[in-house]
């Protein structure tokens, strides 16, 4: 089954190393992926700030190009690309002179059909076996499962897991071999579209976020959105300023946890790209063994 | 004026957020879950999302000003906190976001919120250009809006040696398609 991709700006930029971990993975355990043709941005934050229809028809010529293509399942790495498309197809679902008058302003046809995924659901749907099969790393150190806002929230409109205290993350970690810790900040919003425009926002929320991790003793923190990335990893030096301390925990993409799991390199999963310096401690946390997506994990 | 002829059509804005997004602020009792939750509410806002909620309520001229006028519309950072905690499901995001454009339309926008619309405008005046964002674009445009020159200055190296800054622009193929699609959802 061919599952198709819309990797979003970010991907393609500051964002790159999860476009390539997500590469690499998928490469890794045999699931085919395929990208949209010339797929355009989402809109993201600016467009339903400054225009609603156009951030409803710039979603929804994505979603155009994937029926046409013939690609059922898209997967959107990008939580907040995620959000984007997937608030646009329950929109123009819920009402129908919306969706005539997207499809006038698109002149395509749109039908709304698309199952539109993110990274998490991915793994979830599409790799839970491969990785049990083709584990040679487990990772066997603390992980703080950041999922921000848009991955969760709205919970009417995104129906998947739960948006006071998540699970799923924690699931796929424990299957790797690592050991999810309990923290406050799981779902708090790092300051998101804020980081130029307001970047003291940005320093202030991802500074709690960072800090909370580190002092509960997580070796990194992982995310499964670029702007959560962006905010937690290149506004360090903010962070690290209004907290008036040192935090070097690293920030990893989901995807490149798992790729690490499986035995890809830093240097293939794009982690050298990384502001804060990965550095992971080699068996930390001992794992006795994994079955059933459970690892039994002792500290060390 | 009776019961019936209350809920007949009025131009406030509290009945044209109903009309246009079916969100209906009248349901909000106060309790203020939306306030608690909201990372910005605190340290940012001159009125929190409880307090815009009952601004809008009261239908009174001078209030609906003091939301379109103020700083909280722009500085929320659509998180979703808020309506996922509502025990009434008041979709607050939505709110906002109407209430923004109506603020921009009417020429009210707080001075304050200057740079935060300004990297809006200068983020869709690049995707507009060539259907993705191009960031080094996109933040070039915001310092020629805002003359913020020095805005992180000292990020833009570190981002070049570790690939992550492209000088050209990704474009796609189909840029009339995008091109028109801004036309025709651009007001007039």
């Amino acid at each position: 089954m061919k599952i198709g991709l819309y990797p979003g700006c970010s991907l393609t930029g500051s964002s790159r190393e999860y476009y390539e971990s997500v590469m690499a993975i998928s490469k890794a355990l045999d699931i085919e992926i395929v990208e949209l043709p010339d797929w355009n941005c989402c809109g993201a934050t600016a467009a339903h700030n400054l225009n609603k229809e156009l951030s409803l028809s710039l979603p929804a010529r994505n979603l155009a190009i994937a029926e046409r293509e013939k690609l059922d399942t898209i997967v959107v790495p990008c939580a907040a690309c995620y959000s984007r498309l997937s608030v646009t197809q329950h929109e123009l679902h819920e009402n129908p002179e919306l969706k005539s008058r997207v499809a006038e302003i698109l002149e395509m046809e749109y039908h709304g059909t698309s199952k539109i995924i993110n990274v998490i659901q991915f793994f979830e749907q599409f790799a839970t076996e491969k990785i049990k099969e083709k584990q040679t790393k487990p990772l066997g150190f603390k992980v703080a499962c950041y999922y921000g806002c848009l991955l969760v929230r709205p919970p009417k409109i995104l129906n998947f897991d739960r948006p006071e205290d998540p699970q799923s993350m924690e699931k796929i970690m424990k299957s790797v071999g690592a050991e999810p810790i309990e923290w406050n900040y799981k779902t708090e919003c790092c300051g998101a579209a804020m980081s130029v425009a307001k970047t003291e926002i940005v320093g202030r929320l991802s500074g709690d976020i960072v800090e909370d991790a580190a002092e509960r003793g997580a070796d990194a923190i992982i995310v499964a959105c670029p702007m959560c990335h962006s905010n937690l990893d290149m506004r360090r030096p903010e962070i690290e300023k209004y907290k008036g301390k040192k935090l070097p925990i690293p920030v990893l993409y989901l995807s490149q946890a798992v790729g690490l799991s499986v035995g890809l390199e830093k240097k293939e999963l794009g982690i050298l790209r990384h502001f804060v310096k990965v550095d992971l401690p080699e068996k930390k946390v001992e794992v006795k063994e994994i079955k059933e997506n459970k690892a039994e994990i002792i500290v060390t | 004026m009776s019961a019936h002829s209350h809920q007949v059509e009025k131009n406030n804005l509290i009945s044209l957020i109903k009309k246009d997004t079916g969100v209906n602020i009248h349901k909000c009792y106060q309790c203020g879950k939306c306030s608690a939750g909201c990372p910005v509410a605190l340290d940012e806002m001159e009125y929190p999302p409880s307090m815009i909620m009952r601004l809008l309520q009261t239908e009174d001229a001078e209030n609906e000003e003091a939301v379109k006028k103020s700083y909280a519309i722009w500085v929320c950072l659509t998180c979703e906190m808020c309506y996922t905690r509502c025990p009434m499901e008041i979709d607050i995001p939505t709110v906002m976001d109407y209430v923004r454009q109506v603020s921009i339309k009417e020429g009210k926008t707080n001075p304050k919120a200057k740079s935060i619309i300004s990297s809006h405008q200068a983020f869709l005046d690049s995707i507009k250009r060539t259907g993705r964002l191009h960031e080094l674009g996109f933040v070039m445009g915001y310092k020629l809006k805002t003359f913020e020159m020095m805005k992180d200055a000292t990020l833009a190296p570190t981002m070049m040696k570790k690939g992550k800054l492209h000088i050209f622009a990704e474009k796609i193929k189909d840029k009339a398609h995008i091109n028109n699609i801004f036309k025709k959802t651009e007001k007039k």
